[in-house]
């Protein structure tokens, strides 16, 4: 290509290196031999490994220490909120489940709470318990991918950094089998209605649930000894992403999060739903903030979830799945004018649904409380005095799904 | 603190406030009490959680901007609502109570047009700057009559 310059310009950046004074000189030294003050605007994103998504952080970089961060997302926004205006009762939930890709059941759960409770539907006690099921399998499954892909995006310092991952997603396929054999999909289920659920346990599902939770609870155990006994890794959680009581409410960051940072809060305690009262559990909780004390929360968690599981299985009534059977119109479901804010503990935190309904097929307005979007609204506040290196780990640890960031 | 002293305490300080009770107390404030009626809730009420915040276009009724907040180790949670009027497009910004209503009132910005006086950094959220229009709002078609989607 540099064949059809003329030479005069081929020799253009010379000639201005001669005429540059030696002021000239002494700040272009600066601008490339970095001596310390200077800022560094760094894009990671949105493409980025790490991410989980599609997320930019413009980082702002004095040396290797972050000093400021703008989050840009919106990157899968897909008008969740006015679609639903356009969608009747019946048609929403399945929709519903694509806020949260990672954690489906969560999301459908909130959005049919929501509408029976403005219309004060009744939802039989075997619906509620495959409901509690199927939550807690799906909190499983989702703590599963987070702990693979947060593990490798520490990468190296844990032995290859896909080690964990392979084994998470291989005990992760698990789960999804179950959910196949209930509903027919693997990732987004459409499982609940207004009403109830759509689908019975098949035969032998319950026998198959536990032997698949057998197998969880004791692989769960070998990744905290390969994790914990693993000087890297507690380095890298340990000591990093401190995250305050006092700002963890202020901003609002729910579930492992904020039981992370010593706020004794759940919601299937606090304000019980769908029979969780029925079940024996305990709520995790750590006071140090950091990402260690949500790894260990989150660790925790996989044993109360096998456990309120492993209850609803034992106590699983007989009886009808859906106080609407035979749903088949989609405008069948008629909610009678009124609100509601109903607010589901998942995976990531509390998943809330706040529904204005106008007494039509459509609801009026549906707000999403997304947990990922509130808990990643943290980053801002936290990411600033740590080392570039560190950013990757504390997101992760966040445990952002993109989906519901962006709705 | 219960939810009848929080609403006996709101009775007594804001008595433009009209409270609903139930799950969640639900208390609607007139639009210049939204600041102060934040910095009481967070303050005097406990309620040191923030939920989210949103709003709703009431069409000729103009729009309502909503917030959800809880006090976590007492266990009830206020809802605190505000209407514009019809028309009015600015209210005061909660993000020097609650540090959360920063990412919530850019998305009310973004999709419903509320101008939150004193937020420090009122930008589109979740669209790209260059949209036109504000998508929630009612008299937003939903199929957008905007380049480069039509």
């Amino acid at each position: 290509m540099s064949g059809n310059i003329p030479i005069a310009d081929r020799e253009g950046p010379r000639r201005i290196e001669q005429e540059l004074t030696e002021a000239d000189r002494s700040r272009r030294k600066i601008e490339f031999d970095y001596s310390g003050g200077e800022r560094l605007s760094m894009n990671m994103g949105p493409q980025h490994p790490s991410a989980h998504g599609v997320f930019r952080a413009i980082l702002e970089l004095e040396g290797e220490e972050v000093v400021g961060v703008d989050a840009v997302i919106g990157y899968l926004h897909r008008c969740h909120e006015k679609l639903a205006e356009t969608l009747t009762y019946a048609q929403y939930p399945s929709i519903a489940s694509k806020t949260d890709y990672v954690a489906a059941m969560t999301s459908e759960f909130a959005y049919v709470m929501a509408a029976e409770q403005i219309g004060k539907i009744e939802v039989p006690k075997r619906a509620q318990y495959l409901r509690v099921i199927c939550a807690e399998l799906q909190r499983i499954a989702s703590h599963l991918l987070w702990l693979g892909t947060w593990c490798m995006d520490m990468g190296g310092a844990l032995g290859g950094g896909a080690t964990i991952f392979l084994y998470t997603i291989r005990e992760r396929e698990t789960i999804l089998d179950l959910f196949e054999e209930l509903v027919g999909a693997r990732l987004l289920y459409g499982f609940f209605q207004v009403g109830g659920v759509r689908y019975d346990a098949p035969a032998n599902w319950i026998e198959h649930c536990r032997t698949t939770l057998d197998a969880i609870d004791g692989r769960v155990v070998e990744y905290e000894q390969m994790l914990e006994g693993n000087p890297f890794f507690l380095a890298r959680a340990k000591g990093v992403g401190f995250i305050s009581r006092e700002l963890a409410e202020d901003v609002g960051i729910a579930g492992p999060l904020l039981r992370g940072s010593g706020v004794n809060f759940d919601i299937r305690k606090a304000a019980p739903y769908s029979s969780y009262e029925d079940f024996q559990f305990t709520i995790p909780v750590e006071t140090v903030g950091d990402c260690f004390a949500r790894y260990r929360v989150r660790m925790a968690e996989f044993r109360q979830a096998s456990s309120i599981a492993r209850q609803a299985l034992d106590k699983l009534p007989e009886g009808p799945i859906s106080s609407m059977p035979g749903l088949k119109s989609v405008a069948q479901v008629r909610i009678p004018k009124g609100e509601a804010y109903t607010r589901v503990e998942g995976p990531r935190g509390e998943v809330g649904c706040y529904l204005i309904a106008d007494g039509t097929a459509k609801p009026y307005r549906m707000k999403w409380r997304g947990a990922s979007f509130s808990n990643l609204a943290v980053l801002p506040y936290i990411v600033p005095g740590v080392k570039v290196a560190d950013v990757p780990a504390i997101m992760g640890s966040v445990d952002p799904v993109f989906g519901e960031v962006d709705r | 603190m219960t939810a009848e002293q929080a609403t006996a305490l709101i009775a007594e300080r804001f008595a433009g406030a009209q409270v609903t009770a139930g799950i969640p107390l639900v208390v609607m404030v007139p639009p210049d009490q939204w600041g102060a009626f934040a910095q009481f809730a967070k303050e005097t009420l406990g309620c040191q959680f923030f939920s989210f915040s949103s709003a709703v276009d009431w069409k000729a009724d103009g729009l309502e901007v909503i917030a959800r907040v809880e006090n976590l180790d007492a266990g009830f949670a206020v809802m605190m609502k505000t209407r514009l009027g019809p028309g009015v497009s600015t209210c005061a910004s909660m993000v020097p109570v609650y540090r959360g209503a920063n990412w919530m009132e850019r998305e009310c910005w973004d999709m419903f047009g509320i101008r939150f006086e004193g937020h420090p950094d009122l930008r589109r959220i979740l669209l790209e700057d260059s949209w036109v229009g504000h998508p929630l709002l009612k008299s937003y078609a939903v199929d957008t009559p905007y380049p480069p989607y039509r």
